[in-house]
């Protein structure tokens, strides 16, 4: 398309507007989807013969009402953060980690394995602070290997990673099976649940409140995202895996060593996960049981989608379907509608921030110049 | 002579631009009506409402008197008016029939009618002087063949309006004087063209008439005999323009790379390179001319580390630099103003001053300890803005945001603010308008100046004449020969840049 040449005349915008305008320009798009998937899932509701704003109501005041629906909306966001910032980490790396639930429930296998296990095998007890650094450090380890392995494959082969990290997914959840149910189940002669035992003293995160589930995990998946969006924007590493991701041609063209940068965006994003794992394991659960992650790592990919691949968009994105997870159960028990209609309302936003030229097109919003480069085809 | 094509008063704007403003353009029975443009003039919008495949917000378009309105190039087909793109839109592995006929298949006896066709190929090429084989393979045949398989094909359509987008763009000069006789040709048998450049000296030589567009709007109709180059270069730029580069004679002194016996293979494995042995010394511009396509796209790539060399060396300021990343050579002296400017040189997402350091981010004083330093990568981006005349509304909008030309300043002023010995410059001045041309030229022989070695690979052999010491021509993957510059002709270039008189 033909261009005029743009004369010089505005200097950098003051840093607050520019941040107020970007974020606002960012969000604009997934607000407008989840309205419309709302909309949409009403009109669902109505058609089961149901009240949908009877129906809304019951779903906010189960996830924001009270203390405790509060508490419980942030016990489910925790793992969305950790897990939806493992993906948007790689979607700036221009990679598509589908494999954050395998990496999370090797993460959490391998956390618990430490906190059970290793004192154990020691024949002592591991002072706390020796212990739970260890601890949430193996489920971040496990993790990273986890998500190394098809950035490895991908940067020496060229092997698509969509297709390696759905494959490693399948080999991480029937592994743990095995282990929960096998080597690693809980000994106790009253147990019949595939899980292992508690976690050692030593490797727990404390609790806050006696009353209320709320913990530690929320406030470090916070501080996590920070870290994430300081390395991505303020570091030369960010610089590194943003430009391997927006245009790997002029990142090696730059002298940027793409294929270590590919892995390393893996190896990071496996770790973010298995960090979600860890936390379920020393923060919340103080163990492993089998099926505790409730596809946390699949709707990370809604999630960071509808963060639009950015840190704090991520947060927004993870306390959003946090709260729709947990206000359910109160919708379901005040006005009969299924749980499951949250599901639909779910995959509809994902649908809408995937699809947002129909968001574009109902709300008559132009197209932004620069797009995220999701994935890339096959082979080059 | 009558007017068979009118049109009147044509506008269409895009979003922020008037790519057409009130255009008027008329084409004569047997004329050769030249089109004349900078990039983002508006001529290609122009052609491409012609060829129905945008509609214009308001305007006329009158065929043989009658108005007429056209929804795709289907109707543009059918009213007469043939395009050949300057990309060729031939499938390689099929012949020249199967190309022609493809979209209008004809059959006998339920099956494909190639004798038939490739017939009527013959009879067409025979009638206007286009030569070609219709049993051949597109693959098998020279750009400037296949470009007249394309003028063909629009032939076989019954086209009375021929409409050439750039055609030269990837010719010889030989294949440009033959395709200067084919014109001819077709138009003394009636059949009109429009003649889309920004060469002025092709324009002078070879159209009835030239129309000159500036930001959407004609400026003005001019004919060759009344007329010059350097006025005909006011008319597009709007401003006086130095068409020719001034340069004090070179000083050259040592060498600084040294290419010996370099061997690169292509994509698919073959033999790009074939063993090319020069060198150039700090303080001159060396040339490399050539067609596209005979191995300098991976003789740069295999210099500059984008792509492995399978034998020979390479030597850069006396280090062994063959088969390194690009880092190291870059950190010894190299700056590249890459072929591709969109797919090398810059992330197109990300603001001007972050691609201003694509190449240095993690050196003082833009990397301190693995922190990008904001304020030191924004100072940079402001002086080099300032210095290399980028026209941007700031430093902060996103780097697609701006022109072509700009977009190359950036890669400029990102390449030549760096400690550099050696500069390769690959097509530098490619798709740009005049202004940025010039600017870019006086840039390059600045650096020279300096005592930086400059390899300038260019299809333009204007370019490579007017900025170059020596020329070595490139003809399939080796190097035919190396001259001075003043010592040869653009005629002797074309014939060695053709493949006559070849020998190692």
């Amino acid at each position: 398309m033909d261009k005029s040449e743009p004369q010089v005349k505005e200097e950098k915008p003051n840093a607050f507007i520019r941040i107020v305008k970007q974020v606002g320009n960012a969000l604009l798009v997934p607000l407008l989807a989840v309205i419309t998937a709302m909309i949409v899932g009403g009109l669902v509701i109505a058609g089961a013969k149901g009240d949908p704003f009877a129906a809304y109501a019951g779903l906010f005041e189960g996830a924001f009402g009270t203390l405790r629906a509060l508490s419980e909306t942030t016990v489910w966001a925790t793992p969305y953060i950790f897990a939806g910032l493992a993906v948007a980490l790689a979607f700036k790396g221009g990679l598509f980690n589908i494999g954050a639930e395998g990496q999370l429930a090797l993460g959490a296998v391998a956390s618990a394995w430490v906190g059970y296990r290793l004192p154990e095998l020691l024949g002592t007890t591991i002072p706390g602070a020796i212990h739970l650094p260890l601890t949430v450090g193996a489920g971040m380890l496990a993790g990273a290997i986890w998500g190394a392995i098809p950035g490895w494959l991908k940067a020496k082969t060229g092997a698509h990673e969509v297709i390696n990290t759905i494959m490693m997914n399948y080999i991480a959840l029937n592994l743990v099976s095995y282990l929960l149910n096998g080597p690693m189940k809980d000994p106790d002669p009253l147990n019949v649940i595939a899980r292992t035992p508690l976690i050692s003293e030593g490797a727990q995160i404390p609790v806050i409140f006696s009353k209320y589930r709320f913990h530690w995990g929320f406030i470090l998946a916070l501080v996590v995202a920070f870290l994430v969006w300081w390395l991505l924007w303020k570091t030369t590493l960010g610089f590194e895996i943003r430009t391997a991701g927006s245009n790997p041609d002029a990142g090696k063209y730059a002298g940027i060593n793409v294929s270590r940068t590919i892995v390393l965006t893996m190896t990071l994003s496996g770790m973010l996960a298995g960090l979600a794992g860890a936390i379920e394991v020393t923060a919340l659960n103080y163990r492993h049981e089998l099926g505790f992650s409730q596809g946390y790592g699949f709707d990370a990919i809604a999630i960071a989608l509808l963060g639009k691949s950015h840190p704090f968009g991520a947060v927004v994105g993870a306390i959003l379907f946090g709260a729709m997870r947990n206000g359910a159960t109160r919708m379901q028990f005040l006005t009969q509608i299924p749980v499951d209609v949250i599901s639909v309302i779910q995959a509809l936003i994902l649908l809408f921030v995937a699809a947002d030229a129909i968001v574009r097109f109902i709300y008559r919003i132009r197209a932004p110049r620069e797009q995220v480069v999701l994935t890339r085809g096959w082979g080059k | 002579m009558t007017t068979i094509l009118e049109l009147k008063g044509i506008t269409k704007q895009f979003p922020g631009v008037l790519a057409n403003d009130h255009v008027d353009f008329d084409l004569k029975k047997g004329e050769i009506h030249a089109l004349l443009g900078e990039n983002g003039a508006g001529k290609t919008t122009l052609m491409n409402i012609l060829y129905g495949l945008y509609k214009p917000d308001s305007g006329e378009l009158y065929r043989d008197g009658k108005e007429v309105s056209l929804n795709s190039p289907k109707d543009a087909i059918a009213i007469g008016i043939g395009m050949v793109h300057q990309h060729f839109m031939l499938i390689p592995v099929f012949t020249v029939t199967e190309n022609i006929m493809l979209g209008e298949e004809k059959l006998k006896n339920a099956v494909l009618d190639r004798n038939g066709v490739s017939a009527k190929v013959g009879e067409l090429s025979q009638k206007y002087g286009l030569e070609i084989d219709p049993e051949s393979f597109v693959e098998d045949i020279p750009v400037g063949v296949q470009q007249r398989v394309e003028i063909v094909k629009t032939l076989y359509r019954k086209a009375e309006i021929l409409i050439l987008d750039e055609p030269t763009a990837v010719l010889t000069p030989q294949e440009v004087e033959d395709l200067f006789r084919i014109m001819r040709e077709l138009t003394s048998q009636g059949v009109s063209i429009i003649f889309i450049t920004h060469k002025l000296k092709e324009v002078l030589k070879i159209a009835d008439r030239i129309t000159v567009m500036r930001a959407g709007k004609v400026v003005g109709t001019a004919i060759p005999s009344e007329t010059d180059e350097s006025h005909l270069a006011a008319m597009m730029v709007g401003r006086e323009v130095i068409l020719n580069v001034e340069k004090e004679p070179a000083q050259p002194k040592e060498d600084v790379l040294q290419v010996i016996d370099l061997k690169v293979n292509d994509l698919r494995g073959l033999e790009a390179v074939r063993g090319v042995t020069f060198s150039v010394r700090a303080g001159e511009i060396l040339g490399i001319a050539g067609v596209q396509g005979n191995g300098q796209t991976e003789l740069v790539e295999a210099l500059t580390g984008l792509r492995q060399s399978t034998g020979g060396k390479v030597v850069l300021q006396g280090k062994d630099m063959t088969n390194n990343p690009p880092r190291p050579i870059i950190e010894n002296g190299l700056s590249h103003i890459p072929e591709d400017r969109q797919r090398h040189g810059l992330v197109l997402a990300y603001p001007v001053a972050d691609n201003l350091v694509l190449c240095n981010y993690y050196l003082p004083p833009f990397g301190v300890n693995f922190v990008m330093q904001n304020k030191a990568i924004d100072e940079n981006a402001r002086k080099l803005v300032k210095d290399f005349d980028i026209r941007t509304p700031s430093p902060f909008v996103p780097t697609s945001n701006l022109s072509g030309g700009n977009q190359q300043k950036v890669i400029v002023a990102r390449e030549l603010s760096r400690p550099v010995q050696l500069l390769i410059a690959n097509q530098p001045t490619r798709g740009l308008d005049v202004g940025s041309i010039e600017y870019i030229h006086r840039q390059i022989v600045n650096m020279r100046g300096k005592g930086v070695a400059v390899l300038l690979v260019s299809a333009e052999l204007d370019e490579i004449m007017s900025l170059a010491d020596r020329i070595a021509v490139m003809y399939q993957g080796k190097i035919v020969d190396i001259v001075d510059t003043q010592k040869t002709t653009k005629s002797e270039l074309g014939l060695k840049m053709a493949g006559a008189q070849a020998q190692a």
